[in-house]
């Protein structure tokens, strides 16, 4: 079942068609990337999702109910880009207020919080005030009031920017938790090594369409070129051949791209035709910066103003 | 609705429990009233010592009696001495002073010379003038043939008092007393409308500027956000007044129990002559603050203080919502809002001399100026309808503006980067929803 459903969502500023028309399904305890150059509407599309800003048209479902911004609070956790905290507030009663903001009661909001702060080893900070906070921990206060009350839609923008690796890791431990669980996970960023290592499905935006929608398998094998590894004792001799040619060479590789009627064992028994010894033999997947590079490419890196209507 | 209580305690307590909160409410009337007990303890009881002061009087003007022991002084006569021989021994003798009045021809003016150490006090060299001058003037008469007591009690001594004769009976006009209470109420609403109404403003620049509103907006509507806000420093400064109001009335039962001697001085010093003027002042306070309408003055500024805070914070809100962290920017856009505010205040100064002038009966309905302006006449007495129109139009005034800055609130806390020009908040305020 899907959680959350977008249907023909568009939303146009006076400037700029920031959504337009983008239509997409999220399973329940999947890990949703959300990708797109700077821009590209992503922001303005998880604006809709989070309520705060109203569609012009389309519809937005949730758990196959019409969403509806003041019933759904608690359905929903949004963590946005830049991060928003009273600096001058202590932390303790911040979280409490952010978890009683979403319903929470005060008893339960407590319980909650203590057990995450044990959980990120923040015991000690509760009375301490925002602006005493790293970069990072306060990065890590943002996460547990965006998970807090446990909503079944997170979404977490560049949920991992000023994190060093080691508190990163513990916040990646707790996404795969979350979605173990059942909690269904939009996570938007640029780092697309942090997309192939943490998401289930992505959806690219550009220019505020939808280009690419799919699971990261599906997508790679959309996306591949039909290269291969091959690595053996291959001469220049051995590569006189239609099926397939010379990519790129290496010390103890080639890359060999097959030509369109090829099939892998083709490649592989014309080397063992040859005599040729092959030590190992892989398909090359592009990478999803490949991908996005691709796509996104000869649009304009910035977007540009149009007056509309 | 819920939410909203959940806003306003936190912008409550979280101003309420500052430090310079604390600081702003207790102190600011503590120094005020210890400043103004100063004052009076340093008027009434000037010092403390008893002064000794030595008489030669050579023209024989007190007929050899020691006057009556005026405070603080302590005469005797000094006799065989000339003013030179005595002028290197009175120091010695313990005097600290010594008066010297040459035989003069009665009708004609003394030079009477007054030796000390160091510059003689201001209540000494008082005292002393009165004294002298009361006992010349005495003599005067009686070479006259009148007897200065007879003169005394021939002194009629009237004040006048003004009564008005209108419809609801006839009051005791106290016109310096109603002037000071209608300029107060003016100048605090003023400055409650600046104060909290700039705290708004920055509030929500705060809250734009850390990103925090897109937090707080995927869980509440930004109306309630920009209401919540705006009760709850509403709340902080209604705080304010009560701990003032508090404040100063433990102050005045206090001050007896701190400083006796200050109030014992202050009834000696009513029995005596020259303070009658002072302690009458007091009398007279008393008097018109008895006449005035207090539950009036108090019902209308509660409600003129809400009205007016409610009307301009929801303008300061949208004004903080468009602006970023650049404190100059914010200062452009938010004159034209403080223009009204000042000249409601102007407007108000000259009122409480002229309650009835075409300008200020025009300040006290037009909403933008009647909180201020309307507190300038209120202890003269408004006609019935002006105040009831000027309340309908404030009111409405207050819904309206609440009503168009939501929406310039709700877009503009969520834009991030440039200034929003007038011509676009005037967009944003009047699009449908």
């Amino acid at each position: 079942m899907h959680l959350l459903e977008l249907q023909n969502l568009k939303k146009y500023f006076a400037t700029q068609k920031a959504v337009d028309d983008i239509s997409m399904q999220l399973s329940e305890g999947s890990i949703f990337g959300l990708l797109g150059p700077n821009g590209a509407g992503k922001t303005t599309l998880i604006r809709m999702i989070t309520g705060i800003f109203y569609p012009d048209s389309g519809e937005i479902l949730l758990k196959g109910r019409k969403f509806n911004p003041i019933d759904d609070v608690r359905n929903i956790g949004y963590m946005p880009e830049e991060r928003g905290l009273y600096k001058k507030m202590n932390i303790g009663e911040q979280a409490m207020y952010l978890a009683r903001l979403k319903g929470l009661s005060k008893a339960d909001a407590m319980a909650r919080i203590k057990d995450w702060f044990v959980r990120f080893e923040m015991e000690s900070w509760w009375n301490k005030k925002v602006e005493d906070l790293s970069k990072g921990m306060s990065q890590k206060l943002q996460f547990v009031t965006t998970v807090l009350h446990e909503p079944n839609l997170i979404i977490l923008d560049e949920p991992f920017s000023g994190l060093d690796p080691v508190n990163a890791n513990l916040i990646k431990d707790e996404i795969f938790r979350l979605a173990k669980k059942g909690h269904t996970i939009i996570f938007s960023t640029h780092r697309m090594e942090q997309v192939e290592e943490i998401c289930d499905h992505i959806v690219l935006v550009n220019k505020g369409k939808k280009i690419l929608d799919g699971t990261v398998h599906q997508v790679k094998q959309q996306y591949k070129d039909n290269v291969y590894r091959v690595g053996g004792h291959i001469l220049a001799e051995h590569l006189m051949t239609p099926i397939f040619r010379l990519v790129d060479h290496k010390a103890d590789h080639i890359l060999l791209k097959l030509d369109q009627d090829t099939m892998p064992n083709d490649v592989l028994s014309h080397f063992i035709r040859q005599g040729v010894q092959i030590h190992s033999f892989q398909e090359v997947l592009p990478s999803l910066n490949d991908i996005f590079i691709k796509l996104v490419e000869g649009t304009p890196s910035t977007r540009q103003f149009q007056e509309l209507n | 609705m819920n939410k909203i209580a959940l806003i306003i305690s936190r912008e409550y307590l979280t101003r309420v429990k500052k430090k310079s909160f604390l600081i702003t409410t207790i102190l600011v009337p503590i120094i005020i009233i210890a400043f103004y007990a100063a004052i009076i303890a340093i008027t009434v009881s000037g010092s403390d010592e008893k002064q000794k002061i030595a008489i030669l009087d050579e023209a024989a003007l007190f007929d050899g009696k020691l006057p009556e022991a005026r405070k603080n002084l302590e005469l005797s006569f000094i006799k065989q001495e000339t003013e030179q021989s005595f002028t290197g021994k009175y120091k010695d003798q313990g005097y600290d002073a010594f008066l010297y009045i040459p035989a003069f021809d009665i009708q004609k003016k003394p030079v009477v010379t007054l030796h000390s150490q160091s510059s003689a006090s201001l209540s000494t060299t008082v005292t002393l003038e009165k004294l002298v001058n009361s006992t010349i003037r005495d003599k005067r008469l009686m070479a006259q043939g009148i007897n200065p007591a007879a003169l005394e009690s021939a002194n009629p001594d009237i004040s006048i008092q003004n009564t008005i004769d209108s419809k609801d009976g006839s009051k005791k006009a106290v016109a310096g007393v109603a002037y000071a209470v209608s300029f107060i109420c003016g100048i605090m609403i003023y400055m409650m409308m600046l104060i909290y109404g700039t705290q708004v403003m920055r509030g929500v620049t705060e809250e734009k500027t850390n990103r925090i509103a897109e937090v707080i907006v995927s869980s509440v509507k930004p109306f309630q956000l920009m209401t919540g806000k705006i009760i709850g420093i509403g709340a902080v400064g209604l705080t304010q007044f009560a701990i003032w109001i508090v404040l100063v009335g433990m102050m005045q039962l206090a001050i007896p129990l701190i400083f006796p001697d200050i109030v014992q001085q202050a009834q000696q010093a009513g029995n005596n002559a020259e303070a009658a003027g002072a302690m009458g002042l007091a009398g007279t306070v008393m008097q018109g603050l008895s006449a005035l309408p207090i539950g009036k003055i108090v019902f209308s500024f509660i409600f003129y203080f809400l009205g007016g805070y409610l009307t301009y914070a929801s303008l300061f809100a949208a004004i903080g919502s468009v602006v970023s962290d650049d404190q100059q920017e914010a200062q452009q856009l938010v004159f034209p809002v403080m223009m009204p505010i000042i000249l409601g205040f102007v407007i108000m100064s000259k009122a409480v001399n002229d309650p009835n002038s075409s300008l200020a009966v025009f300040g006290s309905i037009f909403p933008l100026t009647s909180p201020i302006v309307m507190m300038g006449r209120i202890t003269f007495d408004v006609p019935a309808w002006q105040m009831i129109l000027s309340m309908v139009l404030l009111i409405a005034c207050f819904i309206f503006f609440t009503w168009i800055t939501a929406k310039i609130y709700r877009t503009g806390i969520l834009m991030y980067g440039k200034k929003a020009s007038w011509k676009e908040m005037m967009k944003w305020a009047f699009r449908k929803s």
